[in-house]
């Protein structure tokens, strides 16, 4: 028994979600970063307490997709609301009003732009929940020891055990080569 | 703050010798003097015509040097961190502002070719009304007193971050914090007279309270343009390099953005209340602009000034590629035009819309005249303010 999907993530099957590595402070999570880039992990991320600049560049992000999300719901938005004024106006309850004609174009930009911001934020907060799968109620990640730290003082690497390129062995002594102080192995429950 | 230090060269604050650039205060006296000669010469041929081309090419300089100056003070009372390094470079345009007190003195001679209310013999009673502040008299006093305070403006600011390059005295920049709030209000308030002087009176019927912001509006799509050509202009000439970063150019271009919206919004909200007002006073100056010759026009600048550059500046990509940013500064720098003379020229030309030379020689002349000073400024001065507590700070920015 589960709770309903997305609230948990699905994960492959394995005995262990991956390894947990935590670095000393900004700089350091940087280098290391790019040394798991550059090593040619795809699976895998970063946890700090705050945004680090330039850490998406070293991880190898891509562009996210957000923005085309917020464009195609933000002129829907705007798109929606001059047709609904539209034919409210001059189908559904056709007044002359003012003496103007029944599609008055100017009298519906208000709306219509307040509607185009309207669904652009919607967009943007539901869009970035679907991207990042929230909400997510629980994550293996949880479950090791010092990961509490990341919302405090802790910058740490994730990197996930079904990634291709993924050996317990050799993915931990790269990343203790990275520079990290702490390395330990996430149990995938 | 990742990337550990970063060298930036000191002579990359200075124009490299033999630059184009070092030359900018003489081609632009050049041009200065052709244009202005030209515009003299063609004269004779069509007064009236001179004193409205002239008025459109005082505004547009007029407004890229207000901008300027508003976008000085805006980064000294918001403490500001990233603008930095190209807040010297505003502070050489808002000096363009001592020099346009000599182009105010033919709008001055030609008040009563283009202001229907010096014709005080044949006034309605509305216009008499409005004798308090419109009429010679104040339009000169007031003038003087717009520029007094502009010229001290731009010149105080300026002149304390230049003494600052040697000194590195923190207090001058104290000092400049304190003043600019209560300069910003001083501002806003003389550009706002002045636009309603300059420019809302040409129908000295026709008035909205907006005008102002909607000049001021225009004002910063113009600098925002012409800063980040400038920027560009500079790196290709070896100048800056490491100082003004892609980071900076992107800040440039999401002010031109967020200014093309702007600009869009105030124009709209006047058009908009006045439509549905429907007040005859009121709507016969957007009724010369939407009928006969001037609808296209109208058109253009909706679709010119705000639906193609909305869309096209929208993306990060656009705004951090040097030839598409430069793109798009140059085409608002021509919109802004285009702008002011749909604002002025219907006062003129009536039902027509109609371009003539003299439009062409009073930019080139009044932009020459204004240049020469920004040129004049960039030479004798550093590039960034050298010894600013934030320079740091700027030259490290980044965008997340």
């Amino acid at each position: 028994m589960g709770l309903p999907l997305p609230m948990v993530p699905q994960l492959p099957e394995g005995k262990a979600f991956g390894l947990l590595a935590r670095f000393k402070d900004a700089p350091a999570i940087h280098a290391a970063c790019e040394k798991v880039r550059d090593a040619g992990y795809t699976k895998w991320d970063s946890h700090t307490p705050f945004p680090v600049h330039g850490l998406d560049r070293a991880m190898g992000l891509k562009a996210s997709r957000l923005p085309w999300i917020v464009l195609t719901t933000g002129l829907s938005g705007a798109a929606g609301g001059m047709l609904l004024q539209y034919w409210v106006s001059v189908h559904a309850y056709a007044l002359v009003i003012s003496g103007k004609p029944l599609f008055s174009w100017p009298a519906f930009v208000p709306v219509t732009f307040e509607l185009g911001v309207l669904f652009g934020a919607l967009g943007a907060v539901f869009g970035m929940f679907a991207l990042n799968r929230l909400p997510m109620l629980f994550h293996p990640l949880f479950s090791a020891n010092s990961f509490a730290a990341a919302t405090d003082d802790g910058f740490f690497i994730s990197i996930e055990s079904w990634d291709p390129k993924y050996d317990e062995t050799a993915t931990a002594a790269l990343l203790r080569e990275a520079g990290a102080i702490e390395v330990e192995v996430v149990n995938n429950e | 703050m990742s990337h550990g230090p970063r060298i930036v060269d000191a002579a990359q604050m200075d124009l490299p010798a033999g630059s184009l650039w070092r030359r900018l205060p003489l081609f632009s006296a050049i041009a200065a003097i052709v244009g202005i000669g030209a515009s003299f010469a063609m004269r004779a041929g069509d007064e009236k015509q001179f004193y409205f081309s002239w008025l459109v090419a005082f505004l547009y300089f007029m407004s890229l040097g207000l901008g300027a100056l508003l976008f000085v003070l805006i980064q000294y009372a918001t403490k500001t961190g990233w603008g930095i390094v190209v807040r010297r470079l505003a502070e050489n345009t808002a000096a363009g502002l001592i020099v346009m007190v000599l182009a105010f003195i033919p709008v001055y001679i030609g008040l009563d070719k283009m202001y229907a209310w010096t014709d005080e013999a044949h006034l309605d009673e509305i216009v008499r009304g409005k004798m308090w502040f419109l009429g010679a008299e104040n339009y000169i006093v007031f003038g003087v007193l717009y520029f007094a305070v502009w010229i001290f403006l731009a010149w105080w600011f300026r002149a304390g971050s230049v003494k600052q390059d040697l000194t590195g005295d923190h207090d001058l920049t104290r000092r400049r914090i304190v003043v600019a709030g209560p300069a910003i209000v001083l501002v806003a308030l003389t550009l706002t007279f002045a636009s309603f002087h300059w420019a809302m009176s040409l129908d000295p019927h026709w008035y909205s309270t907006i005008f102002g912001v909607y000049y001021f509006a225009g004002s910063f799509v113009c600098v925002f343009a012409f800063l980040s050509l400038v920027v560009l202009g500079l790196r290709r000439a070896g100048a800056l390099e490491g100082f003004v970063t892609v980071e900076h150019r992107h800040d440039l271009g999401k002010l031109l953005f967020a200014f093309v919206v702007f600009w869009a919004y105030i124009g709209f909200s006047q058009f908009f209340l006045i439509w549905y007002a429907n007040i005859p006073e009121e709507t016969e100056w957007y009724l010369e602009r939407m009928h006969h010759g001037w609808q296209p026009v109208t058109i253009f600048l909706a679709v010119g000034h705000f639906g193609l550059p909305f869309l096209y500046l929208m993306s990060r990509h656009i705004k951090r590629n040097k030839l598409t940013l430069g793109l798009g500064a140059a085409w608002m720098l021509f919109m802004h035009f285009v702008d002011l003379h749909w604002v002025v020229m219907p006062a003129h030309h009536g039902k027509e819309f109609g371009v003539t030379l003299l439009d062409v020689t009073t930019m080139l002349g009044v932009g020459g005249l204004f240049l020469t000073a920004f040129g004049f400024c960039l030479t004798r001065a550093k590039l960034v303010p050298a010894k600013d507590p934030r320079l740091i700070e700027s030259i490290t920015f980044e965008n997340f």
